[in-house]
């Protein structure tokens, strides 16, 4: 037992950890700088910019005001039950970057099962929003809790269903193997990206991971025009950092599970000397997540939120076949070749 | 090391089971259901099964148990204080059932006898699992699906008042 915890191994696997978890919250507290900023530039007005330079310790500023926000419970709350649900929303989201290859040498655990793992993950963190919405003993956040437990079953079935298509094509379920096999090019310059294979799959994927994520224009469960502020209406101070640091993380799986499904993952091009070579891959790979990130901002100022019977009917009876269509075309297609 | 992990998960699956049964409020109830599940994925790691351990928290503790919590939640039902009355008779039959359980588990024990699992470490693979359900296990599997969508045509019919 002591021998394992002080191996290079072990070690080396708190290291990772440690990487990971630190590059992780730091992200995600300069992510609610950037989405704040992008929204209010693209609404053509400044945004958060008093807080240090360019509002760069706006996050600083916000942590400490959450920590020193007095706990608030209200009447009736289920006591322990409202208390750790956000540690259920956010345990989830954070348990899924454990099989995430973030580059070659930076990934804290490699199971044969990855993907699946990521998923079984995500599927429970929709136990955070209900019991949340539920234990605050609150209207909005009950009907806030009630959609989102019917819309994350609805969009699981076609997020895990479009992803079939690309394994069939890898025939793996680790993350690693996936990502290696999209290395090389055709011709030299187009990557051999499952994008170009599987471009219904993707978009499959990217809608029903929006609405997993409970973004705009899928954010029934919060929408702050009727029901105030949805499931975590009733939530302050940290527990409400919870909240939010739960839904980048979420965010950010799912962004990272895309760019490893359909992007090649930490794939580029490679040069320069050997400490450059080792840590470009990484690089690559957040440098991807940015762009899709990114993309998710600008939706967010953009787009209008669809009502409830529409999410329902698109997600049954649009994305629930096609999803089938395209995982009976691709395994047409690898039979026959 | 991993029998620590091993009694950890193990106590967490019997107090969650034992929780589902005392809880007087079904939403707890639902909640240490989910435990249970959670906990029992966790034994089948240990066991090399990582296949059936991430469809366990899939199937049952992501997608049936959000349902069963949703109806809870729908329904709003009130502590229960009174149901053990309606179903008197039901005790007497359990004692025969419990026994009948037991009986099992133990026939199941003594005729596993001490076959290790080391030998069996790539039975847990996708792989593998997709092997055997496609050869040994084919009529089971087909006349699984078979009725799940019998069940799904059922579910339909009940839920549309005219087709």
């Amino acid at each position: 037992m002591i021998e394992y915890l002080t191996s290079q191994t072990f070690l080396l696997m708190i290291l990772k950890m440690l990487i990971v978890f630190g590059g992780l919250m730091g992200a995600f507290a300069y992510l609610s700088l950037v989405e704040r900023r992008v929204m209010a530039f693209v609404q053509m007005r400044p945004g958060p910019n008093r807080v240090g330079p360019f509002g760069l310790l706006q996050p600083i500023a916000d942590g400490l005001k959450f920590l020193f926000k007095e706990q608030v419970r209200p009447t009736g709350a289920n006591e322990w039950l409202y208390l750790i649900a956000p540690l259920i929303s956010l345990v989830p989201a954070l348990l899924s970057f454990a099989v995430i290859p973030f580059g070659p040498a930076l990934q804290v655990t490699d199971l044969n099962v990855a993907l699946l793992v990521v998923f079984a993950v995500g599927s429970l963190s929709v136990y955070g929003i209900v019991l949340g919405g539920w234990a605050s003993n609150s209207k909005y956040p009950l009907i806030a809790s009630m959609r989102s437990s019917a819309q994350m079953i609805s969009y699981e079935l076609s997020l895990t269903l479009s992803v079939v298509g690309v394994l069939m094509l890898a025939n793996t379920l680790s993350l690693v193997k996936l990502v290696e096999s999209q290395e090389g090019m055709w011709f030299g310059f187009i990557p051999k990206w499952n994008i170009f294979f599987q471009p219904v799959a993707f978009i499959i994927y990217m809608i029903a991971a929006t609405a997993e994520t409970n973004r705009l224009p899928f954010d029934l469960a919060e929408s702050e025009q009727e029901l105030v502020s949805g499931w975590h209406t009733e939530y302050s101070g940290m527990k409400f950092a919870m909240y939010m640091i739960a839904e980048y993380g979420n965010l950010t799986a799912t962004v990272c599970i895309a760019t490893i499904l359909f992007f090649g993952g930490w794939n580029g091009p490679s040069f320069g000397p050997d400490w450059l070579r080792l840590i470009l891959p990484t690089i690559w790979f957040v440098l991807k997540i940015a762009v899709f990130i990114f993309i998710y901002v600008l939706a967010r100022s953009t787009v209008p939120r669809i009502r409830y019977d529409q999410l329902m009917r698109f997600g049954w009876k649009y994305m629930l076949p096609i999803a089938l269509a395209n995982i009976l075309i691709t395994s047409f297609l690898v039979a026959i070749s | 090391m991993i029998e620590a992990i091993f009694f950890l998960f193990a106590a967490l699956a019997v107090g969650a089971a034992i929780n589902v049964l005392v809880q007087k409020h079904v939403l707890y109830s639902a909640l240490s259901l989910i435990v249970l599940l959670v906990s029992m994925s966790g034994l089948f790691i240990l066991l090399e099964a990582d296949f059936l351990a991430v469809i366990n928290v899939i199937v049952y503790a992501g997608a049936i148990m959000v349902l069963f919590v949703f109806v809870i939640m729908l329904l709003n039902l009130p502590a229960d204080e009174d149901g053990a009355d309606r179903l008197r008779w039901l005790k007497f039959l359990g004692i025969p059932m419990a026994l009948f359980l037991l009986f099992m588990i133990l026939a199941t024990l003594w005729n596993v006898g001490s076959e290790t699992l080391v030998e069996r470490q790539t039975a847990g693979t996708p792989e593998a699992i997709g092997r055997s359900l496609f050869t040994d296990y084919l009529l089971p599997f087909e006349v699984t699906s078979l009725l799940i969508l019998i069940a799904l045509m059922g579910a339909v019919v009940f839920a549309k008042k005219e087709l």
